[in-house]
């Protein structure tokens, strides 16, 4: 056993003497919370909207008041006055505008007569996120004008009434649980894929192999060893992201001790995966190969970005069998929805079944000899 | 002097003799044979190495030199025969072997991010050598390298030579009794390829250790081994003290020749002059000439060339070299063949430079 743990302390010496590499593996996920929390979790504002106005009539005036009135206010767009439609649309088309409100003749008179009234919108649908944030403005403001002047006595409307079980949630505490997981999946993947076979090509495991300790001293001493760096980058990625995304929970010590537990048995279960993949592989080239298509096939078919329902089964089916399902599925629960041990006592025992039996596999597997 | 495997030396042969006579064995290697496919790198090789000797493994990069070490240090399977370390069969008691033994890779594996002391102390705790003594050995094999006074340096400010030093202590931090060194100089600048052959003949002495070593420096096979094996294409071609080896070429000295004009005819004419057993053409008019008789044979040159109405640019007389001797069994120079440099360990990424 003390062979073991000799593996382990050269192992952490190594790990907390490359100040550097802690750093890197720290601020990556940071980095992408950060950039992916903004990126995906803002407002579309400042956009240019064309209008042509072939009416001038006292609705068309209407329009334009309420366009003025979103320009000042939530800022979506702001509009330019154009006399052509064709140039219009040419403008969308280049992208010099982003898209085209398009007030026809008679659209005033029409109103009132109350003759199905319509106003034009050419939009460049090859930016599906702007063109569907002006539409949705566009549509907001046509429903707005729709509604009519003097109600009905009796409403006929049904109204759906939102409840939302928990606050505001901004995009970077939804990506919060990604990014944990995400630092530890990077730790394991340098620390347990592309140093463990570093060490194998430059001939320190040569160095192990001569002296008496066991396969299962070794195999136990690179998993430890790896899964406790995995936890240490979890910890701080936790408590530093929560930080940042304003997740006071974290610090709450039953949630406490609920990630900690996540993060232990994920980091058991990413460091499990790996060393199953790596244990028969030599070239130093290979880990670093396969980690980028590695990372898409493991993060995207958890639902850490995306929910899995809108995924193909065969993209379902992948996310059964990902840790990172798991992981995420825990910190989600714990973190956002304050879900308590009933939410993540499967993820716990997956994610700890699934490290065992990835090292069981892999033990056998490793070789004793070169 | 033994030469040959099986007993069928290509030059002049005696019958095989494992070379031990009487002494204790500290390794014996019967008939052992490592294929990879159809492969054979190792083609059933026999030898024995006595306690406290000093052993060599001479030959080219590619030759089966680490193949046989790694066999020896239960580093790969035996394909086929036997080899016994310390008493123990590395096939059934491979443990038992690993506690007897120190071994130096080739590679330089210490971790740079550790400490001198750090890297001892891990490789003794792999060796479960209890706390009261590790601390005892580490200073020990520190000052038997001379890293004393760097015990708390990081590894990566050592200089390869005080880093192969290193690696020497690190091998010896558990006592062994037979040390393996896989190449212990390649890399190394002369002075310091010196300093560690005198630091292993201090260490053969102080710990009566045995030592099998591979090299491909003649230099170092000629001082540092107390007997030698020549192995090239996976078999032992010859075997024999450094002394007994230059003796079984025949003749005493070498003659080494320039003539001005190249001519194909020269190496005939040279091998008809008294007292030559060899001619080896080196190259644009350059030939070694193995002779008994260096002063006969450099005057039969001169009027050779004087006759000829041809001139020599330069004309020496040495002794026979183990450079020679190698030519002799294998055909070819071993300085001929590609020197590997020594592999160190890149940086590891985010290290401090």
């Amino acid at each position: 056993m003390n062979r073991m743990f000799a593996i382990i302390e050269r192992e952490m010496r190594k790990f907390f003497r490359s100040p550097m590499l802690m750093i890197m593996s720290l601020m990556m996920p940071i980095l992408q919370l950060v950039i992916i929390g903004n990126a995906f979790g803002g407002k579309i504002v400042g956009t240019h909207v064309a209008v042509v106005d072939y009416d001038h009539g006292p609705q068309a005036v209407k329009v334009r008041e309420a366009f003025d009135a979103i320009a000042v206010n939530i800022k979506t767009f702001t509009t330019i006055d154009y006399d052509s439609e064709i140039q219009a649309r040419e403008d969308v088309r280049t992208g010099k505008i982003d898209a085209a409100v398009i007030i026809p003749a008679q659209y005033s008179r029409r109103v009132y007569a109350q003759d199905a009234p319509e106003l034009g919108f050419v939009v460049d649908n090859s930016d599906l996120f702007t063109s569907a944030s002006l539409e949705g403005e566009m549509q907001s403001l046509v429903d707005a004008m729709n509604a009519p002047q003097i109600q009905d006595r009796l409403t006929k409307a049904i109204a759906l009434e939102i409840v939302e079980l928990y606050p505001y949630v901004n995009y970077l505490k939804y990506l919060l649980p990604m990014t944990v997981a995400l630092a530890m999946y990077i730790s394991v993947m340098i620390g347990g894929g592309m140093l463990y076979i570093d060490d194998k090509a430059r001939g320190v495991h040569e160095g192990y192999l001569v002296t008496p300790i066991t396969k299962f001293e070794l195999v136990f001493g690179l998993n430890i060893a790896g899964a406790i760096k995995a936890t240490l980058s979890g910890i701080s990625i936790a408590v530093i992201g929560s930080l940042m995304a304003g997740l006071g929970v974290v610090f709450h010590p039953v949630i406490m001790l609920q990630v900690l537990c996540l993060i232990i048995a994920g980091s058991i279960a990413f460091n499990g995966m790996m060393f199953l993949l790596m244990v028969r592989v030599d070239d130093p080239l290979v880990p670093r190969a396969m980690f980028g298509i590695l990372n898409v096939l493991l993060l995207y078919p958890s639902g850490a970005m995306y929910p899995t329902s809108s995924f193909p089964k065969w993209m379902q089916a992948i996310g059964v069998v990902d840790p990172f399902t798991y992981v995420i599925h825990g910190f989600k629960s714990v973190l956002l929805k304050d879900g308590g041990w009933v939410a993540i006592w499967y993820d716990l025992l997956f994610l700890t079944a699934f490290g065992l039996a990835t090292l069981f596999l892999a033990t056998p597997l490793f070789k004793r000899t070169l | 002097m033994s030469a040959g495997p099986n007993g069928s030396p290509p030059g002049n042969g005696t019958p095989m003799d494992d070379g031990c006579g009487s002494k204790p064995v500290a390794i014996e290697v019967q008939h052992i044979v490592k294929r990879y496919g159809d492969f054979e790198a190792v083609k059933d090789v026999s030898f024995c190495v006595a306690e406290g000797e000093i052993f060599g493994l001479l030959g080219p990069n590619g030759a089966g030199k680490s193949t046989l070490i790694r066999m020896m240090t239960t580093l790969i399977p035996v394909t086929a025969g036997k080899a016994i370390v310390a008493g123990h069969d590395v096939a059934k008691d491979p443990d038992d072997v690993r506690r007897t033994i120190g071994v130096i890779p080739q590679a330089l594996t210490s971790d740079q991010d550790l400490t001198v002391e750090e890297n001892l102390s891990i490789y003794a705790k792999l060796y479960s050598v209890p706390r009261g003594i590790r601390e005892k050995n580490i200073a020990e094999v520190l000052e038997a390298v001379d890293l004393t006074e760097w015990r708390d340096a990081q590894t990566k400010t050592l200089s390869g030579g005080m880093r192969r030093r290193l690696e020497i202590a690190r091998g010896l931090v558990h006592n062994p009794r037979i040390f393996f060194l896989d190449e212990p100089t390649t890399g190394l600048d002369p002075v310091s390829r010196m300093a560690v052959w005198e630091m292993l003949n201090k260490l053969k002495s102080t710990r009566n250790l045995t030592m099998l070593l591979t090299t491909h420096y003649m230099d170092e096979a000629d001082k540092l081994c107390d007997r030698i094996a020549i192995v090239d294409h996976g078999k032992m071609v010859a075997l024999g003290t450094p002394v007994e080896l230059k003796n079984s070429v025949a003749g005493a000295n070498v003659v080494e020749v320039h003539f001005d004009r190249e001519d194909e005819e020269w190496p005939a004419r040279l091998e008809k002059l008294d007292d030559v057993t060899s001619v080896l053409p080196e190259g644009s008019g350059f030939y070694r000439v193995i002779t008994r008789s260096g002063s006969r044979t450099t005057m039969q040159i001169v009027e050779l060339a004087a006759s000829l109405g041809e001139s020599l640019t330069s004309l020496s007389v040495q002794n026979t070299t183990l450079d020679d001797v190698f030519i002799h069994y294998t055909g070819r120079q071993l300085r001929d063949e590609q020197v590997k440099p020594v592999f160190t360990m890149p940086p590891r990424p985010g290290a401090r430079p």
